[in-house]
């Protein structure tokens, strides 16, 4: 970048012309085929009715009319836009508490710090399985709420139930990951404004709320956009929760659950499954746009 | 108890610490920091009983015996006859370790592929002039942008033609190189001083001896986070091999113990177990590896 290199890498690049490629090859090669060729793919075939055996014909907008009367769609989009809003909330607020609870070095602090780290390592698979065993019916959470006397709860017979521990669990994977991202960004923020409210009499409530929020206030932005994208995008705690179908009636279907779901197998619709496919991804754009749009808004 | 047990040596030692100690220990004083760091042990305690308990829960499950009541109210959180014998019985129901070996020849395959091409790319990107660099990263910064649930039918038609469905290659493949960590190295590649590069060049050697003498050694930190998150990834993916492989002897962990689980639901010893193979080796590198990758976490996200 800085300008007293430019005669060296001039004379480098005229020595040998080809070997930037050749560096770059690798990577650009698999990104190509496997991204960027799908991407486009994507939005061709959903233009089309091609199957996964058959060729497909251009059909021009019909898949994307097709999508407006069908039930199962709106469900998809109902459910992953509700994971959204149930979800992004809680994973604003809650990991920059925890983060301001293990910021401090105290005796032992490293072990808890990755300890709290460990759903994020677990593969989703392992993730689900063990809240699968622990909501079941007869599971170690309704055996302590009966232990208390509440009774048991059908958490993952009832619809709206399974979508809500689905969340829960969701939540509870992503804990330790944001808590990190806000523990380098709570580690940017001066000390001495801290000392000077206190000099001035805010109490610890008062601090939190008007030094150190407004000095992570983009790290939350990030967080709200990387987790809103995600969210929306929800597939394995779904299906491995509520099974392949999707729940009772597939009511817990998720957008990309409904797109693996038809777009896979001997008769797998490729070109409606690649529509749906293409309303995630505006989504999602639309999503980030937002919340960037938030980030101005409020900063100006 | 324990929490008095931990909280009670701490002040001596925090004591030591104050003056470079945050907030907290500035703020409040000698009279507070007793009771508050009570406080702060009792809320540690409570969270990781709630991130780590489930873990141990099915570690339990898992060794409880067949005559065991896994279902007793109020639970009993300690196996009355602890055995190994589940972890036989998985054995004996899915072929558990070849699944494993898969997914260890995936995520194997990943970090090599991964390290050695974002490397490359990395370096091409941050130290190369030529013409078409920029054109170069804009096609990786928009790869890392472009969401893979959205692509997922379109790579499996692309691994079709291909030729390479159901096979652990065409599992490996899409994420080889993945565009995040070709990013991550070229940051990396780009904060070492150019002087060096120069002195070299001075000296005779040529790009490659320049990359893999000088640079490579420099980005060791960046190039051990990539590996790591390389290993995890492929370790535990779950949408794209459920996807890409239909032949149960071909499965990855992720997708066999999905498949155990939906046969033989009834018996939770055995998904316990399986699960506890499965999570056990990560749980154990990330135990050697933390250091590295909470720089790497933190270093991703201050980057974007």
């Amino acid at each position: 970048m800085a300008s007293p290199t430019a005669p060296a890498t001039t004379r480098i690049r005229r020595q040998l012309p080809t070997s930037p490629w050749l560096f770059a090859a690798p990577g650009l090669l698999i990104v190509g085929v496997f991204i960027l060729y799908p991407f486009l793919s994507t939005l061709v075939n959903s233009f089309t009715d091609r199957r996964t055996l058959l060729p497909g014909r251009f059909v021009g907008l019909a898949n994307f009319r097709e999508l407006l009367h069908d039930d199962m769609f709106w469900i998809g989009l109902r459910n992953s836009c509700l994971y959204v809003l149930g979800v992004v909330p809680a994973l604003v607020v809650l990991p920059l508490l925890l983060a301001l609870l293990v910021r401090k070095n105290i005796p032992g602090i490293t072990f808890f710090r990755s300890a709290f780290y460990t759903p994020v390592v677990a593969s989703i698979v392992v993730v689900g399985l063990i809240w699968v065993w622990l909501l079941d019916e007869r599971g170690l959470v309704n055996a302590l709420l009966e232990a208390v006397g509440v009774g048991r709860v059908g958490f993952l017979s009832d619809q709206w139930l399974l979508l809500m521990s689905a969340m829960a669990v969701t939540v509870w994977k992503g804990l330790g990951y944001y808590m990190i991202i806000y523990l380098a960004a709570l580690a940017n923020v001066p000390r001495e404004l801290h000392e000077a409210a206190a000099v001035d009499g805010a109490g610890a409530l008062r601090r939190f709320l008007s030094v150190t929020v407004p000095a992570v206030r983009s790290t939350m932005v990030l967080v709200g956009a990387l987790s809103s994208v995600a969210a929306f995008k929800v597939f394995s705690e779904v299906y491995l929760m509520a099974g392949p179908s999707g729940g009772p009636a597939g009511e817990d279907t998720t957008l990309v659950m409904l797109v693996q779901r038809t777009g896979t197998g001997l008769t797998g619709r490729v070109g409606y499954a690649s529509a749906l496919s293409v309303v995630v991804f505006a989504v999602t754009v639309a999503l980030m746009l937002l919340v960037l749009r938030a980030d101005r808004k409020d900063a100006s | 108890m324990s929490v008095l047990d931990r909280a009670r040596p701490a002040p001596g030692r925090a004591a030591a610490r104050t003056p470079r100690g945050p907030r907290f220990a500035d703020e409040h004083g000698r009279r507070l920091r007793g009771w508050e760091l009570a406080l702060r042990y009792l809320l540690l305690l409570a969270v990781l009983a709630l991130t780590v308990g489930p873990f141990l829960w099915q570690l339990s499950t898992s060794l409880k015996g067949p005559t065991e009541d896994i279902y007793s109210s109020p639970p009993s959180f300690l196996p009355g006859h602890p055995t190994l014998h589940n972890y036989e019985r998985v054995a004996e129901t899915i072929p558990v370790w070849d699944y494993a070996l898969n997914s260890l020849k995936v995520a194997g395959a990943n970090v090599v592929t991964n390290c050695v091409g974002s490397a490359l790319a990395g370096y091409a990107l941050a130290r190369l002039r030529y013409r078409g660099r920029k054109a170069a990263t804009l096609v990786f910064v928009l790869a890392m942008l472009v969401p893979v649930e959205g692509i997922i039918i379109a790579q499996f038609t692309t691994m079709r033609e291909l030729g390479l469905n159901n096979t652990l290659i065409g599992v490996v493949l899409p994420g080889c190189v993945s565009a995040l960590n070709v990013l991550l190295m070229r940051n990396a590649f780009l904060s070492l001083p150019h002087e060096i590069d120069e002195a070299a060049y001075v000296d005779g050697a040529d790009v490659w001896q320049r990359f893999l003498r000088i640079a490579l050694p420099s980005v060791k930190g960046t190039l051990a986070v990539v590996a790591i998150f390389a290993f995890m990834g492929a370790w535990d993916d779950f949408l794209w091999p459920l996807i890409v492989l239909s032949d149960p002897s071909r499965f990855t962990l992720t997708i066999g113990l999905n498949y155990l689980h939906g046969t033989f639901a009834n018996d939770e010893r055995l998904v316990a177990a399986g699960t506890i193979i499965a999570v056990a080796p990560l749980i154990a590198l990330f135990a050697c590896l933390q250091r590295y990758f909470f720089r790497g976490v933190g270093e991703g996200a201050v980057k974007g």
